[in-house]
Formats: C-alpha cells, sequence, structure tokens
C-alpha cells in the first residue's frame, strides 16, 4: 500500500464506522454497529503503527502533505481537506487510535446493557475521526475544524445520558467553555492571517524570523505580534486542554460514560492543546511573553489542580483533576522550551491515565455504578486483576523508579524529564523556577491523591454490602447515573473485554517510558523528531537534564514518598481520620473540596451577569425605550390604535398599499419630469 | 439566453393564473386546495428548474451583469434586467426554499388554501424581480411591492397578535420606504438615470453620498434588520405561520444585505467607508445585546428571530470590513443562514404542528420519541452556533476575520457572539429536546413524517455541502466579492 492510502484509511475509517453506527444502527443493530466501528479502529489502530514505523524507519519521506480538495478558498485565506504526517502527528495518531481502538473493545463489556449503544460507538468513532482531522492538519482551517469538532464528540458523549439533567448541563457546560477558548483561538488564526498572509503551517513557519518583531496596532495599544497571535491561540488550549481558569468543565465532564472520560477527558482531547502549542513551537520561540504565559498557567494548573484532588471523593472527579494537573506539566514544560518532553508526556500520561479511567471503570461496574470511594474499601481480593493494574497505573504517575539505574514506569522517565527541564531553564528565567517548585510539590500532591485513591477503594475496612450500608444520600445526586444502587450483589470482576484492554495498557503504562525515552528525549531525538519540533530551546535543555544536580534529581522521589506515607497514615495507619477531618468541615478542607469556589464565582458572574443583561436588554432595552418611544409611542398618539382585528385585512394592508402606490406615482410622475 | 430572467421572475404569476383558472372550474373547497397545492409546487419547482439554469450558465469569470435584458417602458423609463456574482445566488436561494415552503404547508395550512398559494406565488416573484432588477424604479417597485402579500401571510394566517406584528412592521418599513423613494428621485435628478449599472459607474460626490447614503440605509438597516429598528422581528416572526417565517428569515431579510452590496457600498463608497465605524457599533451591539436577549426568551420563534438579528450583525460587519473575506463572508452568510435558519423554523413548525404550541417550558425529552427529529434538530442547532463542517462557520470566520483586519476591536466583541450562540442555541435544544419526558401531553407525539423528511433532506445536504465545500459558492460570488472590497479600498485611499 502506498503511504497516501495508508493515510487515508487511518483518518476515514473511523469516520465510515461513525457514519454506518450512526446511520443505519437501528438498521443494522447493535451488534453489527459494534463489529464495524470496532474493527475499523482497529483497523486504523494497525495501520497508524505502521506509519509510525515506516516514517521513523526511513522507508517513508520525514514528513509529508497529502492534499484531497479545497475546503475554504478567498483570496490568501486558503486552506484545504489535507493529510499532513511528520513525526508529531505520527505519534498523534499512534496514542488517539490505540487508545480509541482500546476504548472501543472496552465498551462492548461496559455499555453491555445500554439501549443506545449504537449511537454510543458512532459517537466514538465520530471523535476519533475528528482527533484525526486535528492532528493531520496542514492549516489552521483544518485546525479549527478537528478543534471544534472532537468538542462536539465530547459535547454528544458527555451529555449521552439525555435524562440526567447534570449530564445535560455538563455538556453544555463543556461545550461553552471551550467556545471561550474558542474565541481565542480564532482570533489568533486571524492575527497569523493579517500578519503573514496565509493560515498554512509550511507558509507561514519560514516567515516566523523575519516576522517576529512586527507590531499590531488596535485601539491604543501596540502588541509584538508574535507574542499577541500566541496568547490568543493559547487560549484556545487553555480551554481544550482544561488549565486554570478554563478547567471548569472538565471535572463536570465525567458525567459521561467511563469510557468517555478515559479516551476524551484523559488520553487523547485535552491534550490537544499540548499538542498545538508544540506543533506551532517555531511560532512559540519567537514569542517570549507568550511562552511565559505557557509556563506560568501550566505551573498553576499542576499545583492547583493537584490540591483540589486531594479533597475529592468521587472516584472519576479524583482522576479528572490528576488529568488536569498532568497537562499543567506538559504546559510549562513546552512553555518552557521543551517540547520533546511535553510530548512524551502526553505519550506516557496517554496510557497511564486511559488505564486509571478503564480500571476506575471496572471498579464502578464491580461497586454497581458507585463513585463514591467513601463507600468502597477493600476490593483488591474482590477484582484482583483491575486492583493489580491500577496499582501499575498509580506507580506510573506518581513516577515511580531508580534514579541511578535509570529504570523506572513511564511517569518516571517523562514527568522528571519535565522537572528537570524547568530546572536548567530557570536560569535567569522565573517563570521556569515557579514551574520547578511547582511541579516539585505537585509530584507530592500527586502521590497523596493517587495512593489515597488507591487505600479508600482498594484497601482498608469494606463499606460496601455491610449491614451499615444504609448509607446516606447526601451525596451529590450527580455521581449516581441512573441505574440504581443495586448493593446486594457482591463486588465482581469485570469480564475479560474490559480486562484485556486494561492489561494493555498496564503494558504501555509499564513500558512505554522505557522504550521511548532514547527517541523521545534522549540521544535519538534528532532524528525521531526531525523538523516536527522547533530545536531552538529544547536542544539545549535536554542535553543538559542529565546533569541536573543530584537533589534535584532525587526531590520529586522524595516528595513522592512523602505523599505515599502520608496517604499510608491517614488511609491505612489511622482509617477514618480523614473522614473525621472533613466532617469538621474546616476552612482549607471546605476550599478545596469545594474546587476553591469556581463554579460558585463564574455562575455569580458570567450566568447571572447574562441572565441579568439579557433580562435587562430585553424589557428594559426592547420593550420599554425601543418600542416604547419607536412603535407603541407612536400608536398611543394615532388613530390607528384601538382598531378591531377584524379591520387587518382591510386596514393596514390597504393603507400600506395605499401609501406604496402614492409613492410609485410620485415616482414616476418625478421620473417622467426628469427625462422630458 | 435572453429573457430567462423575466421567465423566471414571472413564472410563478402564471402559477397563479393556474391556481385561479383551477379554482374556477370547481365548487369544491377540497377540490380546490389540492390543485393550489398541486399548482404552486409545480410552478416553484420549475421557478428553481430554471434558478439552477441560470446558476449553472452563468459565468463567473465575466465581469458585470449577464442575461441582461432591457425593455423601453414608457416615458424614457426602461425595464431592466440581470444578475451578477452578488444576486445570482439569492435568485437560487429563492427559488430553492420556495417549493420546501409549498410542501411544508401541505398539510399544516389548512383555511384559505388557495389565496395562501396565491400569496406564496406572488411574493416569490416578487423577491426575485428584487434580485434581478436593474433599474431603480424596477427595484423600488419589486422591493416594496413583497410587503403586500407578507402582511397578507402575516395577516390571514397568522397567530392571536398578528394585528400588533402586521402593525410595527407597517410603521418600521413606511419610515425606510420613504426615506429610499426620496433618495432615489434624488438620484434620477442628479445622475439623469435610473439604469443601476449606469448609477454604479457614475461618481456622486462625497457630500451627497452621505445623504443618500443615510436614506438607503434607513431602509435596508430596518429590511435586515439592524439593532435598534430590529424590534419588528421577532413580532412579525412569532405571529407568521412557519412558512411565511422561512421566507422572512430566508430571505427577506437578505434584502437589506444585498442592498448595502448592491447601492450603498459601490454606489457611495465615501460614504460607506465614513460611515463604517457606525455600522460596525450598531453590528456589534446587535450581536451582543440580541445574542443574551435570545437567551432569555421563553417562545422558541422569538429565540430564533433574536438569533437571526445576531447572525446579520456578522453580515454587516463584513459588508463594511471593505475586505475580499469580508465580502465573500457577508455573501456566504446571508445564504447559509438562509438555509439554517429556514431549516429551524420548519423545526419549531413540526412541534407547533403537532402540540400548537412554541413555548420552550412546554417540551422536553423529546429525544425518546422523536429521535430523528432530534438529530435533525441537532444540526441545525449546530449550524446555528457555526460549527465548523456547518455552513454556518464558514460566514462567521470570514466576516469575523475581514473586520479584524479593518478594525480589531469591532471583531473582539464580536467574537464573544460565537460564544453566546452556543449559549441560547444549546440551552434551546436541551430544554425541548432532552430531558425526561414530563409532560403528559407529549406521550403520543410522533416522530418526523415522510413528508416533513422531504423538506429537510435538501436543507441538511444544503447545510453540510457548503460547509465541507464553501467553494461551491466562492467560485460564482468571487469576482463581484473582490470588485466590491476593491471599490472600498480606492474610497478608504482618498
Amino acid at each position: 500500500m502506498t503511504p497516501e492510502l495508508v493515510v487515508t484509511l487511518i483518518v476515514f475509517a473511523p469516520l465510515l464506522g461513525a457514519l454506518t453506527a450512526g446511520l443505519f444502527g437501528r438498521l443494522i443493530g447493535h451488534r453489527a454497529a459494534q463489529t464495524v466501528t470496532t474493527s475499523l479502529l482497529l483497523l486504523s489502530a494497525a495501520l497508524s503503527w505502521l506509519t509510525f514505523r515506516q516514517v521513523f524507519s526511513g522507508a517513508w519521506p520525514h514528513a509529508f502533505t497529502l492534499a484531497l480538495a479545497p475546503f475554504i478558498h478567498v483570496g490568501a485565506f486558503a486552506s484545504d481537506w489535507s493529510i499532513r504526517i511528520d513525526s508529531l502527528s505520527a505519534v498523534m495518531l499512534v496514542v488517539v487510535t490505540t487508545v480509541s481502538a482500546l476504548v472501543h473493545i472496552y465498551s462492548w463489556g461496559y455499555m453491555r446493557t445500554d439501549p443506545h449503544r449504537a449511537r454510543f460507538f458512532a459517537y466514538l468513532s465520530l471523535f476519533t475521526f475528528a482527533m484525526l482531522a486535528l492532528v493531520t492538519a496542514a492549516d489552521f482551517m483544518q485546525l479549527f475544524f478537528g478543534w471544534e469538532g472532537v468538542g462536539l464528540a465530547s459535547y454528544l458523549l458527555i451529555g449521552f445520558w439525555y435524562e440526567k439533567p447534570t449530564a445535560n448541563a455538563a455538556a453544555i457546560k463543556a461545550f461553552v467553555v471551550n467556545r471561550v477558548g474558542d474565541a481565542g483561538f480564532a482570533l489568533g488564526i486571524m492575527t497569523v492571517f493579517w500578519a503573514f498572509g496565509s493560515i498554512r503551517f509550511a507558509d507561514i513557519f519560514p516567515q516566523i524570523a523575519s516576522h517576529a518583531h512586527l507590531a499590531w496596532r488596535f485601539g491604543s495599544g501596540e502588541f509584538r505580534l508574535m507574542d499577541l497571535a500566541c496568547v490568543l491561540l493559547f487560549i484556545g488550549a487553555m480551554g481544550k486542554s482544561a488549565q486554570f481558569l478554563l478547567h471548569t468543565w472538565l471535572p463536570d465532564a465525567m458525567e459521561g460514560p467511563t469510557p468517555v472520560s478515559a479516551l476524551i477527558h484523559a488520553a487523547t482531547m485535552v491534550t490537544a492543546g499540548v499538542y498545538m502549542v508544540c506543533l506551532l513551537s517555531p511560532m512559540f520561540e519567537a514569542a517570549p511573553l507568550a511562552k511565559a504565559l505557557v509556563t506560568v498557567v501550566g505551573a498553576i494548573t499542576c499545583l492547583f489542580a493537584a490540591t483540589i484532588g486531594l479533597a475529592q471523593n468521587d472516584i472519576k472527579r479524583v482522576i479528572a483533576y490528576s488529568t488536569c494537573s498532568q497537562l499543567g506539566y506538559m504546559f510549562f514544560a513546552a512553555g518552557v522550551g521543551a517540547y520533546p518532553a511535553a510530548m512524551f508526556h502526553l505519550f506516557t500520561h496517554a496510557f497511564f491515565k486511559a488505564l486509571l479511567f478503564l480500571g476506575a471503570g471496572s471498579v464502578i461496574e464491580a461497586m454497581h455504578h458507585e463513585q463514591d470511594m467513601r463507600r468502597m474499601g477493600g476490593l483488591w481480593n474482590k477484582t484482583p486483576i483491575t486492583y493489580v493494574v491500577m496499582l501499575l497505573g498509580t506507580l506510573a504517575i506518581t513516577g515511580v523508579g531508580i534514579p541511578g539505574l535509570d529504570l523506572g514506569l513511564a511517569g518516571f522517565y517523562s514527568k522528571d524529564a519535565i522537572i528537570n527541564s524547568a530546572f536548567v531553564a530557570s536560569h535567569g528565567q522565573p517563570t521556569a523556577m515557579f514551574a520547578f517548585i511547582c511541579g516539585v510539590l505537585a509530584a507530592g500532591l500527586t502521590s497523596f491523591y493517587s495512593w489515597r485513591l488507591i487505600f479508600m477503594t482498594f484497601h482498608g475496612r469494606a463499606k460496601w454490602g455491610a449491614p451499615d450500608h444504609a448509607h446516606d444520600h447526601s451525596h451529590d445526586p450527580a455521581q449516581d447515573d441512573g441505574h440504581g444502587h443495586g448493593h446486594g450483589l457482591a463486588p465482581h470482576e469485570s469480564p475479560w473485554v474490559m480486562v484485556g484492554p486494561l492489561l494493555v495498557l498496564a503494558a504501555g503504562a509499564v513500558f512505554a517510558g522505557g522504550l521511548f525515552d532514547d527517541a523521545f528525549i534522549g540521544e535519538g531525538r534528532a532524528a525521531f523528531w526531525g523538523k516536527a519540533l522547533s530545536a531552538t530551546t529544547s536542544a539545549g535543555l535536554l542535553d543538559q537534564i542529565s546533569h541536573v544536580p543530584e537533589w534535584v534529581v532525587l526531590s520529586p522521589l522524595a516528595v513522592s514518598l512523602i505523599g505515599f506515607a502520608a496517604a499510608w497514615y491517614y488511609y491505612i495507619a489511622h482509617e477514618g481520620l480523614a473522614a473525621r477531618i472533613a466532617s469538621r468541615k474546616g476552612l482549607v478542607w471546605a476550599f478545596l473540596y469545594n474546587k476553591w469556589y469556581f463554579d460558585e464565582l463564574y455562575d455569580a458572574v458570567f450566568v447571572r451577569g447574562a441572565k441579568a443583561l439579557g433580562d435587562l436588554f430585553w424589557k428594559g432595552g426592547d420593550k420599554r425605550l425601543i418600542d416604547g418611544f419607536g412603535p407603541d409611542g407612536v400608536s398611543q398618539t394615532s388613530y390607528l390604535v384601538g382598531r378591531g382585528v377584524s379591520r387587518l385585512q382591510t386596514g393596514y394592508v390597504y393603507h400600506y398599499a395605499f401609501v406604496m402606490l402614492l409613492g410609485v406615482a410620485g415616482l414616476v410622475s418625478y421620473a417622467l419630469w426628469a427625462f422630458r | 439566453m435572453s429573457g430567462i430572467l423575466s421567465l423566471t421572475t414571472y413564472l410563478p404569476l402564471a402559477g397563479v393564473a393556474a391556481i385561479l383558472i383551477a379554482r374556477g372550474l370547481t365548487r369544491d373547497e377540497a377540490e380546490a386546495a389540492r390543485s393550489a397545492r398541486w399548482i404552486a409546487l409545480l410552478a416553484t419547482l420549475a421557478t428553481l428548474a430554471l434558478s439552477v439554469l441560470i446558476v449553472a450558465q452563468f459565468r463567473p469569470s465575466v465581469s458585470g451583469f449577464q442575461f441582461s435584458e432591457t425593455l423601453a417602458w414608457f416615458g424614457g423609463l426602461n425595464y431592466r434586467m440581470g444578475v451578477d456574482g452578488i444576486s445570482v445566488l439569492f435568485v437560487l436561494l429563492t427559488a430553492f426554499l420556495m417549493p420546501l415552503c409549498v410542501i411544508g404547508s401541505w398539510r399544516s395550512v389548512t383555511t384559505r388554501v388557495v389565496e395562501y398559494m396565491i400569496a406564496f406565488l406572488v411574493l416569490e416573484t416578487l423577491v426575485i424581480g428584487v434580485f434581478c432588477a436593474l433599474d431603480l424604479l424596477v427595484f423600488y417597485l419589486f422591493f416594496e411591492g413583497q410587503l403586500v402579500p407578507m402582511f397578507l401571510i402575516i395577516g390571514i394566517w397568522g397567530g392571536k397578535n398578528r394585528v400588533y406584528a402586521a402593525f410595527k412592521f407597517f410603521l418600521y418599513t413606511l419610515l425606510g420606504s420613504v426615506l429610499m423613494l426620496a433618495a432615489i428621485l434624488a438620484m434620477i435628478s442628479i445622475a439623469h438615470t435610473s439604469s443601476i449599472p449606469d448609477l454604479l459607474t457614475y461618481h456622486f460626490a462625497p457630500g451627497v453620498q452621505m445623504w443618500l447614503w443615510l436614506a438607503f440605509f434607513a431602509s435596508f438597516a430596518v429590511k435586515l434588520p439592524m439593532w435598534p429598528v430590529h424590534t419588528w422581528l421577532p413580532d412579525a416572526h412569532v405571529e407568521a405561520p412557519t412558512a411565511g417565517s422561512v421566507i422572512l428569515a430566508g430571505i427577506l431579510l437578505k434584502m437589506g444585505g444585498y442592498g448595502f452590496m448592491r447601492f450603498s457600498l459601490p454606489m457611495f463608497p465615501d460614504a460607506s467607508h465614513a460611515f463604517a465605524p457606525l455600522v460596525f457599533a450598531l453590528s456589534v451591539i446587535a450581536i451582543v445585546y440580541t445574542s443574551l436577549v435570545a437567551f432569555r426568551q421563553d417562545d422558541m420563534k422569538k429565540l430564533i428571530a433574536y438569533s437571526s438579528v445576531a447572525h446579520m450583525g456578522f453580515v454587516t460587519l463584513g459588508i463594511f470590513s471593505g475586505t475580499l473575506q469580508g465580502e465573500q463572508g457577508a455573501l456566504f452568510q446571508m445564504l447559509s443562514h438562509g438555509v439554517i435558519s429556514g431549516a429551524l423554523f420548519l423545526c419549531v413548525g413540526v412541534v407547533y404542528d403537532r402540540m400548537h404550541t412554541r413555548e420552550i417550558a412546554f417540551y422536553g425529552g423529546l429525544v425518546s420519541r422523536m429521535p430523528i427529529y432530534a438529530a435533525v434538530f441537532m444540526l441545525f442547532t449546530m449550524g446555528n452556533v457555526g460549527l465548523p463542517g456547518t455552513s454556518g462557520f464558514v460566514g462567521e470566520i470570514l466576516t469575523l476575520t475581514g473586520t479584524y483586519g479593518a478594525a480589531t476591536w469591532p471583531a473582539i466583541i464580536a467574537v464573544t457572539g460565537v460564544i453566546l450562540s452556543a449559549v441560547y442555541a444549546l440551552t434551546l435544544y436541551r430544554r425541548v429536546v432532552f430531558g425526561q419526558m414530563a409532560n403528559p401531553a407529549l406521550a403520543t407525539i410522533t416522530d418526523l413524517a415522510g413528508i416533513e423528511m422531504l423538506v429537510f433532506a435538501p436543507l441538511i445536504i444544503g447545510t453540510l455541502a457548503l460547509g465541507f465545500h464553501p467553494a461551491y459558492v466562492f467560485n460564482i460570488t468571487d469576482g463581484a466579492a473582490a470588485h466590491l472590497a476593491d471599490a472600498f479600498r480606492v474610497a478608504a485611499q482618498r
């Protein structure tokens, strides 16, 4: 097969599956819809690995673009439907299709009783198509198409259980918050267009050096063009990747079915922002202010989200905040210029975070749709495989490894590379130092909340099934997913169709770091990335990360051990201590448990603000002012008012026609006079 | 091909004659209604066929007007017709929506069917005439004339408050047309011609341009409508029957934007440039203000009507940005909005026909009984939101891009409309379609019937085809849009 055919199949196989299941799902039935979508996704995944191998072995060109059809062509604003393959997109193809294929398989089990599963698989495949369109875009318009396309799929899947009010609210929230980011993204694209006279990456990148000093004036301000463009584009990335201030939608997105959380809200879609910054790394390299912003926002997010994760009780929300926090790591890596490290963490994170989510799904399934960790405990011997893979996922995310031997699980390689890069960059760069400190602290918190999750779920006293199970229903009803509580049954291990994908992901969580370390960030990186990532800053950074002081290397490990010990102390050694602390509802606890009160703040300012303004404009503006002084005011002083309905057909129309005829008569007379 | 424009324009009138003859041949009301429906369908389909032929024969590379016709009328006046890249697709849009209106009214309109079909056919003639007319007098006749059938449609087949709605419509439009009439008289007396092609090459003194521009602006701003002369639109929509709303939103509003592109921009370029900040201000106010108002509506049609005003704000931004992207985007946005808003009003019509209420709170959970309807409504909701892949996106991104290049602040404010459209459109969808079906009255509601799918199918295809392959439009409009942008640039440099 030619490279062109292979990459075309990769992108369009999921679309074919989505259309088949979506349009003909009722006709062909659930099983056929699932079979078609899943096999096409497996095909896409297999071909993605082939592409990955061929691109890096040199069998195929290291970078090529296949133009398929024109999209928008208006003057220089020219975009084509195309498939752009280079190292960066090849990595993303592998991540997206692999996780997606595994999630498709897993969903055979997880969604097996859902009456709408054909639609579910259609949405999953549609998402995959949009994500592939995003990562293979050769210009900003297709990038934006994929960007909003994954947003649509995310909206549809969060609200999949459409009878749940909380799911609907979460779906809209996700779409709208993403739109805020997308508005910035769109403005960024416009800036780029007017600056470079093109929206194609291949046209823009070579011009950056000559445009770096240009300014854009508007209002009374004057902005460095590259900084303005990159800051605006980064706002888009903040929305999609749930960064600080635009993060509020991601935890709510957990209303969607768990496989969705694993695929979209952990492994792939939310990493699109990181991908975008890396893709545009040549532009960000020329935008120091934007880079500093990326660093600071990423650093704040990684620490801030981790603090919230400490106090949550819903198993999925803990992992969601963890995702948010890990994305922060990726961003500050990109912000300091270590793009390969950001991409490496994106790659390893996809495996262990998808693993943690699907593992959580397995737990939820075992617990008959209970998501509150306070009602779990002691599950390790009921669901032994899930327990082991979750343990591996936790070891991977906490970055466990032996620094001396350079041997560890996936997160050990990628997260430490990020923290070390920030340290190296911090010489003369206060933002990088800030990021380094946040990163180390967050590593400790990550360890605490991750082990807390393991301990609360799998260890300690079983809090289910026992006579004392008459639990209060005071918890957020959002966490029920409408399937009720069937706690009469004992927890059970999930079927093989769910366990299988867990095992594959577990292998990824263990080995993905060690296997690809050299290629992504080590000696092989120049050959691996080629020209896909800017090497201006990263070359120097990554050369030095193996020469950082010993205390820098050991500090993440040390704080992780502290985090582990603290979790053990609170949840194993003194089980119940944490619950007692929570029940006192102290200020710090309440602040964290209520997620820093962002939802309340946004609700008060934006939601109520919009409603109040809407009412003001409607009732005060339209009705009172405009209509009051306009037509209604005129009518009050006019005899026209008060005429009966019956007069309408005879009255007004004829009046109007009469006036019009007068006008025409006048016009004709005048014209006759003028042309005489 | 000479004469094809007049043939297309007056073909619906032949349908009217046929309906009247058929009416005379029978005394049976039901029989007369049936023949009126079929004749109207055939006449509108034949008009559509002719319009397709016109677009197919249209040569985008030729600048100026095509299919021109000139007939000496009387007293030195001429009857002139012709189309260019700006107008030709509006003829097609009109002819495309009309058969859908006829089919859409097939079952829902049961009173005075003969008169109803006649009103629509007359309206079609007048609207196509507006887009083809190349003489000020002819244009004025068509432009004002179409208000009569529209009045009748709202007034006779409309809802409870039709008097108030029609009255508002009357006052606003009267104001606009009186001023436009005065401007037309002035133009003829200054340039000694009423020929639009001649006037396009005539250069009015900048001082005169200002007054003429303002007078035309009054008329087109009401028609489009722009803030603050938009308040007639929600009332007119709410009272109009479904097909009336489709035509109102789909075509009649576009005559305002068309007027700006046909008259204001090319004939008064200096004034257009000078007044651009005013237009930008009114446009961004319209976008933010009406989007917020739309969010608070509890009547489906009012919500969509307010969203139309916001979407037209993008059109005026694009036109007066004077950039190629702005002009192309404005044209595209008008065509796209014609399809999408028409479809949205039809979506409201579907549930209105079944439940006889447009109150949002009445509905909820429709997806469980109407999955196909839910999918169709979702597609057009996304089109309204401007999701890439639908035609709604292309117009928005181009008008915003064009505006950003001309005036950055208005573009930045207008972008908030992209956020707000998601808020009101998705909230509407959620309240009507998602959730649990709480209202027992809905328990027997039925999904789309075959005839309804027949109406939606072309609209779905149009929305997606233009969304993925907008070149269908750009290939035709490119030359004319570039011409407008050039004229504006020359004026800006003066």
